[in-house]
């Protein structure tokens, strides 16, 4: 099969080669452009704009400098934010993996209806705006009066409220519900690709419950977390809404930074440099991670 | 005798009875199928035996023990799945030493099983292969030796041939034979194939909406089906009307211009049920005229339209001649290669 197909082809290709290559780039071409012109004109623009000066009073001279660069490599403050930052995406991701595959794992097992009702229930939320979920968490924490504090001290974990807004914490427990769905889709579209037989097959091999899960199901989905957890991650290094309410203005992250220092400052070029430090970043993380994940499962999972 | 016992093992799923009265006694090294169409029952018996199910009423005991106490993990069966359900994510060997792993069977003892039961498979060379990088016959064969490398007291069966194509399917049907044959593993088979039942089983359990149709050696439920069921599921089958007449001594049976002594019991109109390869052409008979005649190589098959209705003929291609397309013949057989059943009696 694979040998014909390979054989017949090298007489015809040379004469259509060229044309079929401007055809592909001709049908290209509006997308091509499309993409050039609202994402790589402005990123450029933004790189560029990191490489300018600012003074209080002299607003933005367009020279090539390398200040604000500095500025970002040197002094703690930024060391602290990006630090914080990425601390918190990796504990919202580790979270969300830890809650959202054993949940993808029980929906996918339910029966039909209850199905359908739990899966909407879980993408629910992604109906409603970030900044309405937060602000319910925001309510939810509120002060030593609000009512998850309430809740806790009631059931007596804790003996004095604890603080939730403008912490770390609130900001991580409110980021992971927002990026729960993810998760939940991503293990949830691994699973279904696991054949429904297969735990049975481990069943008679005389493997228990916790082996199955253990040996079986999780190596199998494990590509279904791991592409879960760079979703989850880029995306909440990269939040602007949730930390921005939840961590206000004291605690800042990368992307509520590179808003002050836009909006509020108005020093653009720092901010562009903040902004293209975090993408830069995200970029290597998110690329270095999947190269990892598929040399690693290349072989079992095609 | 009884190795593995089924006891008027049902089950049923809300208001549905998908399995009902089914007993069944399986002898120590014997090869049972159970056949039918789809939904007839067979997959849902199998999976009680294996333990993925919980019989609804009956009992399955196997040695004398009742094997619906025992946790599904705990039987100690074998079984092939379908889609063979091969773990993904572990090559070949890994595939094969799982169920020893799970048996804690020492690390020297297990590699040494796992090799030399996939060499049994013809699998010999291809332990660290993974199922993606193999060919469906070669899935096959690791899940054969997943269920057998841990000595399974019963091995099932689930339908394992019918995702092969016809020639692999062939050469596969006598591996598993001469396997099964050497290793002397009591094994249940579940297909639709009533070819494959035939060619593998000793005996075939014929199934029919959650029913026992017939038990019995595939050739006892070929030649002397038990019911309608069974004589149309297992290979061609010709069903016309006839009638006794009693009225003369001996009786008659009558099949338009083809008669023969009539056999005791029934009487009136009754249907004649035939096999198109024991009906012959011959100079007195059932007047047909040859609808189509289809060459297959090893046999000829006819089509004929006879005063009794359609009937199809078989005959061997033995290098003599045969009747034309649209030549009058006469159609003619033996009595006792016949069966009869009251008229109106079920289909």
């Amino acid at each position: 099969m694979s040998a014909v197909v390979d054989a017949a082809p090298p007489s015809a290709k040379p004469a259509t080669d060229g044309r079929d290559a401007r055809t592909a780039w001709l049908l290209t071409a509006p997308a091509l452009m499309l993409f050039v012109g609202v994402l790589v004109i402005p990123l450029a623009m933004t790189v560029m704009l990191s490489f300018h000066d600012w003074g209080q009073y002299k607003g933005i001279e367009p020279v090539f400098i390398l200040k604000n660069w500095h500025e970002v490599a040197t002094d703690p403050y930024f060391a602290e934010m990006f630090w914080r930052t990425f601390r918190i995406a990796l504990l919202t991701t580790l979270i969300t993996a830890v809650l959202g595959a054993p949940e993808a794992y029980i929906l996918n097992r339910m029966s039909g209806r209850w199905k359908s009702f739990f899966l909407l229930v879980i993408l629910g939320p992604l109906l409603i705006s970030v900044v309405a979920r937060t602000l319910g968490w925001a309510l939810l924490f509120g002060g030593s009066n609000g009512l998850v504090n309430k809740l806790l001290m009631s059931l007596g974990l804790i003996g004095s409220p604890l603080p939730f807004m403008f912490t770390e914490t609130g900001i991580v427990i409110a980021l992971a519900h927002v990026m729960m769905p993810f998760m939940v889709l991503s293990v949830w579209a691994a699973l279904q690709r696991v054949d429904p037989q297969i735990e049975n097959a481990a069943l008679s091999l005389g493997a228990g419950p916790f082996t199955i899960i253990r040996r079986i199901v999780l190596p199998q989905i494990m590509p279904g977390v791991l592409s879960g957890a760079i979703i989850v991650f880029s995306l909440s290094a990269s939040a602007f809404a949730t930390p921005a309410i939840i961590g206000g203005r004291r605690l800042k992250v990368a992307a509520t930074l590179a808003y002050d220092e836009f909006l509020n400052t108005l020093n653009w070029p720092l901010g562009a440099a903040v902004a293209v430090l975090l993408l830069v970043a995200l970029v290597l993380i998110v690329v270095g991670s999947n190269a990892l994940i598929e040399r690693r499962y290349a072989e079992v999972f095609r | 005798m009884s190795f593995l016992e089924l006891d008027r093992v049902a089950k049923q799923f809300g208001a549905q009875t998908v399995v009902d009265d089914f007993s069944l006694t399986v002898g120590k090294g014997e090869f049972v199928s159970f056949l039918g169409p789809s939904g007839c029952g067979k997959t849902t018996t199998l999976q009680m035996i294996a333990g993925f199910l919980d019989p609804s009423r009956g009992a399955i005991r196997l040695e004398g023990r009742d094997l619906t106490a025992v946790q599904p993990a705990k039987r100690g069966l074998g079984i092939v799945f379908q889609s063979y359900a091969l773990f993904p994510h572990m090559t070949a060997a890994e595939n094969v030493a799982f169920g020893l792993e799970m048996r804690r069977v020492p690390r020297s003892e297990c590699r040494e099983r796992v090799r030399a039961t996939l060499a049994m498979v013809g699998l010999a060379g291809y332990e660290e292969r993974y199922p993606r990088r193999m060919s469906g016959g070669q899935q096959q064969r690791v899940a054969l030796a997943r269920a057998l490398v841990i000595r399974p007291s019963v091995l099932l069966l689930d339908e394992p041939l019918s995702n092969l194509d016809a020639k692999l399917r062939e050469e596969m049907q006598i591996e598993l034979r001469q396997i099964q044959r050497n290793l002397g593993t009591t094994t249940i088979l579940v297909t639709h194939d009533q070819n494959e039942a035939m060619s593998l089983s000793d005996r075939i359990v014929v199934m029919s909406q959650g029913r026992i149709e017939q038990i019995g050696t595939p050739q006892e439920t070929y030649e002397r089906p038990a019911s309608a069921f069974v004589s149309q599921f297992l290979g061609k089958t010709n069903d016309f009307a006839a009638t006794i007449d009693r009225t003369a001594t001996p009786g008659r049976l009558i099949a338009g211009s083809w008669s023969a002594p009539a056999p005791a019991g029934l009487a009136g109109p009754v249907t004649v049920s035939i096999r198109p390869e024991r009906i012959g052409f011959g100079d007195a008979g059932l007047a047909a005229k040859i609808v189509t005649r289809i060459f297959q190589g090893n046999h000829w098959l006819f089509q004929c339209e006879s005063e009794c209705g359609a009937v199809i003929v078989i005959r061997q291609n033995d290098g003599q001649p045969q009747p034309a397309e649209g030549e009058a013949v006469r159609l003619a057989w033996r009595p006792e290669d016949m069966s009869l059943r009251r008229a109106g009696a079920a289909a």
